[in-house]
């Protein structure tokens, strides 16, 4: 089997507001077809390094290809191949359903018959088939959310970041939600998802756990487990350690690194 | 590109449609605040109340104070036996003007008695000087046209020739009857333009970064350029719906003259909401919240703009420094320009020093908002 070629190659990315260091030399590369995790407290960097990605701001140093194009030479070229969905669910509420759709297909240049095959899609994908004709801001979390995320589809973008997707949205339209992003996944788009719960995670082919805006550890959550437990001999060792022993031994290993580092 | 720039003027019309509270800025406000102020910012003065105190009781006595009852510009509230009655009046603002003859009035007029006995004396509340100051030269008019009067009976009398002095004949040109509406209604156009026009534009992306579509727009192809006249456009359609709302209650409720060309006052209008627009866009790159855009605006701009425009304060009685900082202000050039236009009739070849100046304004603003509105941070 050959490998998946990669959609994003990150290398040294730093990103510093004035003295702080709100991303600090990160490296890491996402597959195609792959959903990557960034599991990080408040304020770890994960939206910093999302938003550098996505061409809303300048890294300060080092580089990120995305789609094969350099975030910081073409952040225009980039913004046409990627799809982008923050926790904020960017709808107009002023505007329906069908509206919110129009208008984003508009900007994508959709018309037409592709603008009415993706307007289906993403009422389908919603859920919101009869609902056209509802303001958004009547819609529910879930739906909002879902709304969302088929706006930001409507161009079918080869790769889709998605900041903290979940956040104010009952548990079970978390699930259809990750649902979907497992058949977008599975469709061939690369998903590189933030998120802070670590029931997501699990969901994800890899994660990246992010600490002081560093990445403190990588790969897919099983591996993760299984370094603890080589490490740390568990009561049973029949059971793998949870994701929550990983992230929190993780965290406070680096924390000591920081701490020692700083007093050296 | 033009799509997109449809696209985005679209959504702000379905935004405007759906929001009744800014059609209400829209339509509602502009004729209200225009009946409003085109009754109320008058400085004309009548019926001011005064009152007499006639310590003669001469026909000559008699016949000064008729003039002041009889002027459309007083009115008589009282009449007094002895001069010290009139002070509380004034304290009390029941009257503006105390009007004293004294006794031995006649009598002096006719060449008899002390001299001192042929001046009356105006008092004045001069709490509110510019309105006093009007009523006294009202005041100083009549007593002149009686003064004139004598003097023609006198010279009939001697049977002399013409008496001597100089006889001026003044003449009001563009507003002949001085009526200072037909000055401030013009003017109320172009303080009302700039309030809506640049206070909605100052909303328009400031409310989209609150609320975090800003940022999903900035994730879309949408170029900074379109981005800016995509959100400049509909908001200079509800300009002109206004000036043409605003032109027509002048013209057909108040009947300002309107001598000039009305295709030239919607020209200088376009011009002139090139800045405004303009100006909200720029407020609204330096704000992060609505409620921050709308302080920056009221505070920093539009007040000081209206202080020293020339709206209400001539700018010729400034102080030469203030007259300086006058010159970047738009509004002063519009003001000019609307009311050359609504009064005098004044065309291009006159106006277009104005113009210039507000052109390189709008484009200058409009230049610093497209620079402060990065895609990328």
């Amino acid at each position: 089997m050959t490998p998946a070629p990669i959609a994003i190659r990150v290398e040294h990315l730093t990103r510093r507001f004035g003295a702080f260091t709100a991303v600090d030399d990160v490296s890491f590369d996402v597959k195609r077809g792959e959903v990557f995790g960034f599991l990080g407290s408040n304020g770890a960097g994960k939206s910093t390094t999302i938003r550098m990605l996505c061409g809303l701001l300048r890294p300060t140093s080092g580089q990120a290809d995305v789609g094969g194009i350099d975030v910081s030479l073409d952040p225009e070229g980039v913004k046409r191949r990627i799809g982008y969905m923050s926790q904020r669910f960017s709808l107009y509420e002023l505007l329906t359903v069908d509206q919110n759709i129009r208008f984003y297909g508009g900007l994508y240049g959709l018309s037409g018959d592709r603008l009415a095959r993706r307007r289906r899609f993403a009422l389908e994908m919603a859920g919101l088939v009869g609902r056209e004709d509802v303001l958004s801001r009547t819609l529910s979390g879930g739906w909002r959310q879902r709304l969302a995320l088929g706006c930001a589809l409507l161009h079918e973008p080869p790769i889709l970041f998605l900041d903290e997707p979940t956040g104010g949205v009952d548990p079970v339209s978390r699930r259809d939600f990750w649902r979907l992003i497992d058949d977008l996944a599975q469709a061939g788009t690369t998903v590189l998802v933030t998120t802070h719960y670590l029931d997501e995670a699990e969901r994800c082919d890899r994660v990246a756990i992010i600490h002081g805006g560093r990445i403190a550890a990588m790969g897919p959550t099983r591996e993760l487990k299984q370094a603890l437990a080589a490490r740390e001999p568990q009561d049973d060792p029949d059971v793998l350690p949870t994701l929550e022993d990983v992230f929190i031994d993780v965290v406070t290993r680096a924390a000591t690194v920081t701490t020692s580092g700083s007093a050296a | 590109m033009i799509g997109r720039v449809l696209t985005l003027m679209w959504k702000e019309f379905l935004e405007l449609r759906q929001d009744p509270r800014l059609a209400g800025i829209i339509l509602v406000a502009p004729v209200l605040q225009l009946t409003m102020l085109g009754y109320a910012a008058t400085t004309d003065v009548h019926d001011v109340p005064i009152v007499v105190v006639d310590g003669d009781r001469s026909p000559q006595s008699r016949e000064l104070l008729e003039r002041f009852t009889a002027s459309p510009y007083f009115e008589v509230v009282d009449e007094f036996l002895r001069p010290d009655e009139v002070d509380p009046s004034l304290a009390s603002g029941r009257a503006w003007l105390g009007v004293i003859v004294p006794l031995g009035f006649g009598d002096a007029l006719q060449g008899q008695g002390p001299a001192s006995a042929r001046a009356i004396q105006v008092l004045a509340d001069g709490t509110d000087s510019n309105s006093s100051g009007v009523a006294l030269a009202y005041a100083s008019g009549l007593v002149s046209e009686f003064n004139a009067a004598l003097v023609a009976e006198q010279v009939l009398v001697g049977g002399g020739g013409a008496p001597g002095g100089i006889n001026g004949s003044v003449r009001v040109w563009y507003n002949p009857e001085l009526v200072s509406k037909d000055f401030m209604v013009p003017g109320v156009l172009a303080l009302l333009l700039l309030l809506i026009t640049s206070n909605m534009s100052s909303m328009a992306i400031v409310r989209e970064r609150e609320l975090g579509t800003l940022e999903q727009l900035h994730v879309t192809p949408l170029g900074r350029l379109e981005l800016i006249l995509g959100k400049l456009l509909p908001y200079a359609v509800v300009g002109f719906v206004d000036v043409l709302l605003v032109m027509a209650v002048a013209v057909f409720w108040f009947e300002v003259p309107l001598l000039g060309s009305p295709v030239l006052l919607l020209a200088a209008s376009a011009v002139y909401l090139l800045c405004t627009l303009g100006l909200g866009l720029f407020i609204s790159t330096i704000s992060s919240t609505q409620q921050q855009a709308m302080m920056t605006s009221t505070f920093f701009f539009l007040v000081p703009m209206i202080y020293l425009s020339g709206f209400i304060f001539p700018i010729e009685n400034m102080p030469i420094v203030i007259q300086w900082v006058t010159t970047i202000i738009p509004l002063r050039y519009y003001l000019v320009i609307v009311r050359a236009i609504f009064l005098k009739g004044v065309g291009f070849h006159l106006l277009w020093p104005q113009f210039a100046a507000m052109g390189a304004w709008g484009v200058t603003v409009l230049a610093l908002a497209a620079l402060r509105s990065h895609k990328t941070e």
